[in-house]
């Protein structure tokens, strides 16, 4: 077992899980900024809003931890992690891997339904282009070319 | 309903061989209706069916690969009231004096697979890798659906019109879903019987398989099939009409 003022006595200068004045400017700027993409994306070119939750939660997340940075320190004591970065990227990672399983999963739903839409194109269009035949008497068939 | 039954000729870029595969089939089977499903293709090919009297051709918007190619055809069959249908393959690889004894079979059976392998059928050479890929695929479908199947790759099949109904709905997608039809197929309880056939070398076109990668397809056709019956021992996924698997 690896005592906790390890790291403090390897770094005195500061405390483990501490920030610099620096880095907690720089955390704040990255969460504003995150939100701000965000609220964007979701004026300007449609992101879902279940989607944007997510991200804005990620967001609000980001910028609760850059105010108060001691909480990554309690949440690790809680979870026994010693090196409260680890804490960040083991819930960052842990994170990623859900949204990036859900993804798959709803890329799947959705290739299948645009699949069964593309097959019942198919079959109308065929259908338009026979009565549409038998009424106009036409035999020409709508052009597709060029896409 | 129909009296007459269907074929249904799925073609990507077949442009080629198409237009003799159609002239065959009108000269050996005048009275036959026949479906082309245009999988997306680039070519001429929808526009060659079309110019052969009494074809319909269904047109893909983009290229969706050869289960969804069926099952347009399959839908189109079920919409038009088809009792029976039969699956040709658009590259002149299938004989179509073949057909009636496809469709003779399925008096007694539900689906019908035109065999390349079963005893009576005439050689057809395949590469050493395609043969043992192949084998290892029979064993797989072996074990997990207790049945031996000569030929798991046959796109020379015929169907009833229960087949059709279920097919129209859950006809797979996946790559290579000639093999894991089998496995669906036998879970459903439908009656499948194989028909040795004789198969040309392609007229045209170009192997659906490429060898670079062969060892991918068929781990990922592995992995289709074991999905499938994993499935099936889980509850039954949206299938009104499963009373096998009803039970609580």
């Amino acid at each position: 077992m690896i005592p906790a003022d390890v790291f403090a006595a390897a770094d005195p200068s500061s405390e483990v899980g501490a920030m610099t004045p620096r880095a907690h400017v720089f955390v704040a700027v990255a969460a504003i900024g995150v939100l701000v993409f965000i609220v964007r994306l979701v004026r300007r070119h449609g992101l879902r809003t279940k989607y944007s939750l997510l991200w804005i939660s990620v967001g609000v997340a980001l910028a609760t931890l850059a105010v108060f940075p001691d909480l990554l320190t309690v949440v690790s004591e809680l979870l026994g992690i010693y090196y409260p970065p680890a804490t960040l990227l083991l819930l960052a990672v842990g994170f990623l891997f859900l949204v990036v399983v859900h993804f798959s999963w709803e890329m799947s739903r959705s290739e299948e339904r645009i699949r069964v839409l593309a097959e019942e194109l198919a079959l109308l269009r065929e259908r338009a282009e026979r009565s549409g035949a038998q009424v106009g008497g036409t035999s020409d068939r709508p052009s597709d070319a060029g896409d | 309903m129909h009296d007459k039954d269907l074929v249904i000729i799925p073609a990507f870029n077949e442009s080629e061989a198409l237009p003799e595969v159609l002239a065959d089939l009108r000269r050996v089977l005048p009275g036959i209706d026949v479906v082309v499903v245009d999988d997306g293709s680039a070519d001429e090919t929808a526009r060659v069916a079309a110019l052969v009297p009494g074809v319909t051709v269904l047109r893909l918007p983009f290229n969706l690969g050869i289960g969804s190619a069926l099952r347009t055809g399959f839908r189109y069959a079920v919409a038009e009231d088809y009792q029976r249908a039969v699956q040709l393959d658009a590259d002149g690889q299938h004989d179509p004096a073949e057909i009636p004894r496809l469709l003779e079979a399925l008096d007694g059976a539900d689906f019908v697979i035109g065999s390349r392998f079963s005893t009576g059928s005439t050689t057809y050479e395949v590469g050493h890798t395609r043969r043992g890929a192949m084998r290892i695929l029979q064993l797989a479908l072996h074990l997990l659906s207790g049945r031996r199947f000569s030929d798991t790759s046959s796109g020379f099949r015929a169907f009833d019109r229960s087949v059709l109904e279920y097919f129209a709905v859950n006809y797979p997608s996946e790559y290579m879903e000639s093999v894991e039809v089998l496995l669906q197929a036998s879970y459903e309880g439908f009656r499948i019987a194989e028909v040795p056939v004789r198969m040309n070398a392609r007229a045209g076109g170009r192997p659906s398989t490429l060898r670079l990668g062969l060892a991918y397809h068929y781990v990922r056709v592995l992995v289709t099939l074991v999905v499938r019956a994993s499935r099936r021992r889980a509850a039954p996924v949206a299938a009104p009409t499963d009373d096998e698997g009803a039970a609580p």
